[in-house]
Parts: C-alpha cells; sequence; structure tokens
C-alpha cells in the first residue's frame, strides 16, 4: 500500500509512502477517504516522511483532503516534507489553509 | 545548436508509464552529474509534462508520448514532450496557475510547477491535432569532487 494509516483516539494520521503522482494518487485518496469516513477525526496528519516524489498531483490530494476536513469540521496537518516535496506544495499557498510542519528537514534550505 | 547528446524515449500514454518517464529522463541527465535539487527538478517537470499528456491530450484513449532529452555545450539541458492529442484551444489561460479543465482532484498547477522548475518554457498547440511542451534548464557549474 502506497499509504498507511494509523487512527489513535480523534486522530488519523495518513503515512504516504513511495512517490505520489496522478497514477497513485487515486488509491491514496480512496483509503484516506475510507477511514475518514468510518474513524470521524478532529485532526487529520498526513505525513510525508516515507514519501520521496511530488508533483501536482500531490497539491491536488492534499487540497482534496483539506476541504474534506473542513467539511466535517476537522484540522489537517502537513509533516515532514522534504525540500523537494515543500518546493511543489508551496505553489499551491496551502500554507495558509494548513500547518506545515517540516520536522527533521527543518535546517534545510527550503527556497 | 547541434546538441551534444540527445535521446528519444516514445511511451505509451499509461499512467504507469509516469514514472517511467522521469526516472528515464534522470538517468540520462545524470551524465552531467547534475546536484540531487537538480534531478529532482527536472523530475518534477518532466512529470507534469507527461501527465498532461496522459490526463488532458489523450483523455479517451491510449497513444503515443514522445520525448525529447537534448544536452547542449554549457550544461544546458533542453526537454521536449509531445503528444498527437486534442491540443489546447487557449495556451495563455491554460497556463494561467489554477486553471484546469479537469475535473476531479486537478490543482492546475502542472504548468506552474514547470515554469518555476525550469528555465524556460514554452507550450505549442494546435486543437485537435496536439501539443509540444519544451522546457530548458542551464545546470550549475559547481565545483566537482574527486572521483
Ligand atoms: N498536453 C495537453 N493536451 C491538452 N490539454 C492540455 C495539455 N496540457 C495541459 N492541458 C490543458 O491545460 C490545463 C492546465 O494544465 P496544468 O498542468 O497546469 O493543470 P492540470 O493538469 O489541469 O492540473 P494539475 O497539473 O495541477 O494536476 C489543463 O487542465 C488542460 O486543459
Ligand atoms: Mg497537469
Amino acid at each position: 500500500m502506497p499509504v498507511n494509516i494509523d487512527v489513535t483516539g480523534e486522530v488519523l494520521t495518513a503515512r504516504l509512502e513511495g512517490e505520489l503522482d496522478h497514477h497513485a494518487a487515486v488509491a491514496i485518496r480512496q483509503e484516506i477517504d475510507n477511514t475518514i469516513d468510518s474513524a470521524r477525526p478532529t485532526l487529520v496528519i498526513i505525513d510525508f516522511r516515507n514519501l520521496t516524489f511530488m508533483d501536482s498531483s500531490g497539491i491536488g490530494l492534499v487540497m482534496g483532503r483539506y476541504k474534506k476536513t473542513q467539511e466535517i469540521g476537522a484540522e489537517l496537518h502537513i509533516a515532514n516534507t522534504s525540500p523537494q516535496i515543500y518546493k511543489v506544495m508551496r505553489l499551491s499557498g496551502i500554507e495558509r489553509l494548513a500547518v506545515i510542519d517540516k520536522g527533521g528537514y527543518k535546517n534545510e534550505t527550503n527556497k | 545548436m547541434k546538441p551534444i547528446n540527445e535521446v528519444k524515449i516514445n511511451l505509451l500514454s499509461c499512467s504507469s508509464n509516469e514514472s517511467f518517464a522521469r526516472v528515464a529522463v534522470a538517468s540520462f541527465i545524470a551524465q552531467l552529474d547534475p546536484t540531487i535539487e537538480e534531478i529532482n527538478d527536472i523530475k518534477t517537470a518532466v512529470s507534469e509534462a507527461v501527465t498532461n499528456c496522459i490526463v488532458h491530450a489523450y483523455k479517451e484513449r491510449i497513444d503515443t508520448v514522445y520525448i525529447t532529452v537534448s544536452i547542449f555545450d554549457n550544461r544546458v539541458v533542453k526537454i521536449t514532450v509531445r503528444d498527437k492529442g486534442c491540443g489546447i484551444d487557449d495556451v495563455k489561460k491554460a497556463m494561467e496557475p489554477l486553471f484546469t479543465t479537469a475535473g476531479g482532484e486537478r490543482a492546475g498547477l502542472g504548468f506552474a510547477v514547470m515554469e518555476s522548475f525550469m528555465d524556460k518554457l514554452s507550450v505549442r498547440s494546435k486543437s485537435g491535432k496536439g501539443t509540444t511542451v519544451t522546457m530548458t534548464k542551464q545546470l550549475s557549474f559547481r565545483a566537482r569532487s574527486n572521483g
């Protein structure tokens, strides 16, 4: 599975794995949405630590999950974005909508 | 100007070929010993261009995507991604950030990614005939490590 989902209390953590492109996005989206629907979390964390590549399909996935969390009154956090992933992500302006935590990548140049 | 090296890759527009396309381009560029950031920029831009052929140009069918990677003197890389698909009516509008004609979860940021990750982007298209995306990038002249 390209995504590993864990629910602890009201926190749903979706850990992405491998590469997130148009090909991979469909299955990941379904898996996350199914779990959101059944678990009804108040906080959704998408963790990018084990993701090695992302293009604009990943932005679509994140923006879509942002809408979904808004609908159920939950918060969305984005965690552990590598420099490559952050560079793509910032073009979306998602920083104004969701908390981004660069985690261990904090000290690298994320221009 | 003539390239000092070049490769042509033709692939069918199956979505599983998106990762192949960017890895193939990256491994050809590797001979220039680019930085990790340069490799990632190029992989991301190629992924956008190829995905657009698959998602938009050949929406209703599987057809061929034509990629040419050329290396010029002075560490300039030029990548052309061409399709014979539906074409784009208004290229200027299509290139505006957030513009998308696809439903689902497309962000409309593919061209914005190509533009910001490469030095130059040009898009030529003819409705009903197809689209050619040309991107160039100047790789840095960093000091090489020994070996
Ligand atoms: N090769 C192509 N053939 C036909 N139409 C294209 C092609 N490439 C892009 N387009 C058109 O240009 C629009 C913008 O493309 P762009 O890549 O910026 O965004 P997107 O593909 O819609 O979304 P995203 O790339 O963020 O997932 C597309 O929605 C499509 O209408
Ligand atoms: Mg696109």
